[in-house]
């Protein structure tokens, strides 16, 4: 029976909490006598601070002390770059946490005052007096790579962080020079501004007697979070404990340690009093980390019959104000080495500049890079496919690496681990009755309507990754995953797992990975996340990398688990190790399943340890550390079909249907909610988000009735479908799912938008697709600007 | 200057003296300690901290503390009454209308005026009625059918 629920769609574990209103958020914990931080931010994206008058808010009502960077020097150090990329030139300026005599973006802390309330704290904000002389200000990342433009940071030439290149396979210029045709474009990836439900907060308690700091925090990746605060605070990891309490969703803009975390700790520290921050939502549209705002311009070379011979780009990537967490690999690593996507291509070759601006820090934004990626190779896809008169299937077909099962190189370094990317895209085109699309599309056309098909056949990077390669490409910690599993005396059990959930359900998978291999009911496995001082080391939930390695560390801690109960099963028995079998959290001799011992006597004796084998340690309990050989390669095909209405430049999305391949699924249910809501992420990107600064650094889409959400209303069902193909080198053959949704949808809601307007001589509009720019876009085409 | 109000929350009258701009959901938030009301924005657009005010759903960061003065209000913590779960919780567990249970108690106690007003809503009415709450995880698509769920639930119940 309890085997059985590996694989099946069982309701969560997390919801009762989360249903009834039980669950605890950070900013649902206050402890007793916690004071209140609000923080003061610059108005300007670029200015020289001349003086900053404090006096009237520290005089406030109910206001217990405000901070500048006179306080703060010294005391917290600049917050880390934690990706060191190599051979990129990158340069990283100071992150000073309260700005020192220069703000850079419109968010740059400059103050810190905390009161014995939240309104008292925000009400002495007003008081404080900053003397601005604004600068020139720069906000795109090609403007800022220009000569002449404004310069955010003195030390750093031309504003540039780093150069980042990928060459691979062939000459390049060889396989343009003596291709038959060339397509080309020019794609601003738009700043997307992540939006998790709930803002971001930070509590953050101070024992001056014993040295001890507990910080409870809205972060991705706690143990991260401890190790990062430990060397900008100065509280030594071991008196240093973060917890993840509930978390309201992240997608990678939780990853990053933010300067407001370590102010909070800063200000309990001094006061020797709890102190929460928690941040508005306009402060989060403002001072949490943005995503994408890539310049990319693309071309491809192919042969008159469609095999694309090489892939050239160059790019430049808006970093905001100053290096996030994780940001300089996000653009390159989890980008660069993509650019194959699901396509034997010769020759790639790509030049990323990432670029200070006056903007808010760019960082993980769900998908990270692949969803870049991913665009550039499916709309130079689309171009070839237009550009030869073939169907965009076709042509995919034609350059699809051939079904692998066991490791394949691509040019730019990768072995991406198994795929079948026809199988994909052939299921794709039956359960969406390609055909008939076409055909209905054409029959549109003769009256006057408008429906565009658009395909998206991707391939993504994630499972992140092998410790080693983290080293080799800079990353400043492992990438391995930890588990405990232990068993008491009643059988039940407890997991602890170093990776950090926040929404994604893995109480619930993780208690079926412990069902599936030790034969207990998942209602019986206790899954503890997210508090630093009671589960081991990880490095935290992002890249898709919980199930694909936390998943794994799990798998194998209950081998180790069997594989002791199964000595200890043996003794009871009085039989010899090697005769023993195991079925479904049963023990026996082999042939007489009848006569058994389950894992829960097993458990019991254990921890009992009346009549152990000799040399066998009490306990039932197993610790695995395991580092992935590689990463995992989810893929898939995807198709949106929209309709736009050409006299209002109105795009419906109809349908959209999507096949994914993550391998085996350990419940169906959760993978098809990680697939809907990624893919209305990337619907988001395509069709309505964008994070908008003006000239001047000013965001223009600084709150919720300005920047544009997905929501219900505006969207279909969505149809999923999978296939599943193993992961060779994954203990349980799973991949990620989390991105995977998000990495395909963009593109293929843009192709099918720009399919629906070939007919109308449209080729390319800005993302995101909104009526105006379509209106604009036909007028132009049809010559009527 | 404070000013008493007198509110009932999930059947239980609290009197309590109130800043005049203190807003609904920060006295239930902060006064009353009851958390399950969730604040994800400041311009009332996320429906996050959805309510019910005598019966009638309400965006409690859009009402002050004392606009609500002999109110009776529901929270996600008193929706089920003397139930363990609401059909509506019941639904949304079921299937998988939830992921990081953020915007939950908000879309529930939207879904709950939903169906008052609609006691057998189609998937399109379903999407029509919740657009004022958002969700970033789900992609809605989960949510519109544990109201569909909820609505033949509660319809089996009472027929």
């Amino acid at each position: 029976m309890s085997a059985s629920t590996f694989g099946s769609g069982i309701r969560r574990r997390e919801d009762p909490r989360l249903i009834t209103g039980s669950a605890s958020y950070t900013d649902d914990i206050t402890l007793p006598g916690t004071l209140h931080a609000a923080l003061l931010r610059s108005p300007y994206a670029h200015a020289r601070i001349n003086g900053i008058d404090t006096s009237q808010a520290a005089a406030a009502q109910g206001v217990v002390a405000v901070y500048t960077s006179a306080d703060t020097e010294g005391e917290i150090a600049p917050s880390p770059c934690a990706w060191l990329l190599p051979d990129s030139g990158l340069t990283i300026a100071d992150y000073h946490c309260v700005a020192k005599d220069t703000v850079r973006y419109v968010g740059d802390i400059v103050a810190v005052v905390v009161a014995e309330t939240r309104h008292e704290a925000y009400d002495a904000l007003d008081l404080i007096e900053v003397d601005y002389e604004p600068l020139d200000a720069v906000v795109e990342p090609k403007k800022a790579a220009a000569d002449g433009a404004p310069q955010l940071h003195g030390e750093i030439a031309g504003n540039q962080a780093f150069h980042w290149t990928v060459t691979g396979g062939g000459d390049i210029d060889e396989a343009f020079s003596e291709a038959d045709v060339v397509v080309k474009e020019t794609i601003i990836q738009q700043r997307l501004i992540p939006n998790a439900m709930e803002p971001r907060a930070t509590l953050a308690s101070y024992t001056a007697a014993t040295g001890e700091l507990t910080v409870w925090n809205t972060t991705q990746n706690p143990h991260i979070l401890r190790f990062l605060s430990s060397l900008v605070i100065g509280v030594p990891e071991d008196r240093l404990r973060v917890i993840a309490p509930e978390v309201g969703g992240g997608f990678g803009s939780k990853i990053a340690a933010y300067p407001a975390d370590f102010i909070t700790m800063f200000c309990s520290k001094k006061l020797g009093a709890p102190v929460k921050w928690v941040e508005s939502r306009s402060e989060n549209y403002q001072a949490t980390t943005h995503g994408r705002d890539h310049v990319q311009e693309i071309e491809l070379a192919a042969t008159a019959d469609g095999k694309i011979k090489g892939l050239r780009a160059t790019v430049w990537a808006g970093m905001g104000a100053y290096l996030s967490t994780a940001a300089p690999g996000i653009p390159t690593i989890l980008h660069g080495l993509m650019l194959s996507g699901v396509y034997d291509i010769p020759a790639i070759h790509e030049d990323v500049y990432g670029l200070y601006t006056n903007t808010t820090p760019v960082e993980a934004y769900r998908g990270a890079g692949r969803p870049e990626a991913t665009f550039m190779v499916e709309r130079l896809v689309d171009l070839l496919a237009a550009k030869l008169g073939l169907d965009p299937a076709e042509v995919r077909r034609r350059n699809f690496i051939p079904k692998f099962d066991n490791g394949h190189d691509v040019v730019t370094g990768l072995t991406y681990d198994s795929g079948n990317y026809d199988g994909a895209l052939s299921k794709l085109l039956a359960e969406s009755d390609y055909q008939q699309l076409r055909a209905e599309q054409a029959e549109a056309r003769k009256s006057g309507r408008y429906i565009g098909l658009g395909l998206s056949t991707y391939v993504e990077i994630c499972g992140l990754g092998p410790s080693q390669v983290a080293g080799a490409i800079g990353f400043q910690g492992g990438l391995w995953e930890s588990a405990i599993v232990r068993f008491h005396p009643s059988g039940k059990v407890h997991v602890m797992i170093g990776a950090s959930p926040h929404g994604q359900g893995e109480e619930t998978t993780f208690a079926q990975i412990i069902a599936g291999e030790l034969g207990v009911s998942p209602d019986d496995v206790k899954v503890i996340h997210g508090d630093t001082d009671n589960t081991p080391m990880g490095w935290g939930t992002y890249g898709s990398r919980t199930t694909a390695v936390g998943g794994a560390a799990l798998a194998l801690a209950a081998r180790k688990i069997r594989d002791k109960a199964k000595v200890i099963a043996a003794h009871l028995l009085e039989a010899a190790v090697e005769d023993m079998d195991y079925d479904d959290g049963k023990f026996f001799v082999k042939g007489s399943p009848d006569s058994s011992k389950t894992i829960q006597d097993i458990a019991l004796m254990a921890n009992v340890a009346w009549n152990m084998p000799e040399g066998v340690e009490a306990g039932l309990e197993a610790t695995t550390f395991y580092d992935p050989p590689n990463f995992v390669f989810p893929y898939g095909a995807h198709l949106a079909v929209v309709e736009v209405d050409a006299e209002s430049g109105n795009v419906e999305l109809k349908r959209y249907v999507a096949v994914d391949d993550c391998g085996p699924q350990i419940n169906p249910v959760i993978v098809e909610g990680q697939v809907h809501g990624g893919i209305v992420q990337g619907i988001g990107q395509a069709l309505w988000e964008e994070g908008v600064y003006d000239d001047d650094g000013q965001l223009l889409t600084g709150t919720m009735l300005d920047y544009a959400l997905p929501r219900a209303d505006r969207l279909p069902d969505i149809e999923v479908h999978s296939t599943v193909t193993p992961s060779p080198h994954h203990p349980l053959g799973v991949k990620g799912i989390g991105e995977a949704g998000t990495i395909a949808s963009t593109a293929a809601v843009y192709n099918a938008v720009i399919d629906a307007l070939a007919p109308l001589g449209v080729e390319a509009v800005n993302m995101p697709l909104t009526p105006e720019r379509v209106w604009r876009s036909i007028q132009a085409a049809q010559g009527r600007n | 200057m404070t000013i008493p109000v007198s509110i009932s929350v999930n059947g239980r009258r609290y009197d309590r003296e109130v800043e005049p701009r203190l807003l609904l959901v920060h006295f239930i938030r902060d006064v009353l300690g009851l958390t399950g009301t969730k604040v994800g924005c400041d311009t009332s657009q996320c429906g996050s901290c959805t309510i019910l005010l005598d019966g009638v759903s309400a965006k409690a960061c859009t009402c002050l503390a004392v606009q609500a003065d002999g109110a009776s209000v529901t929270t996600i913590e008193g929706l089920a009454g003397d139930s363990e779960l609401h059909p509506l919780q019941e639904s949304f567990w079921n299937k998988h209308g939830l992921q990081c249970g953020y915007c939950t108690p908000g879309m529930i106690l939207a879904s709950h005026e939903l169906l008052r007003c609609n006691s057998d809503p189609s998937a399109e009415e379903i999407r029509h009625g919740l657009e004022g709450n958002m969700c970033r995880c789900t992609g809605y698509q989960n949510i519109v059918r544990a109201v569909r769920d909820a609505a033949e639930t509660i319809q089996g119940g009472t027929s």
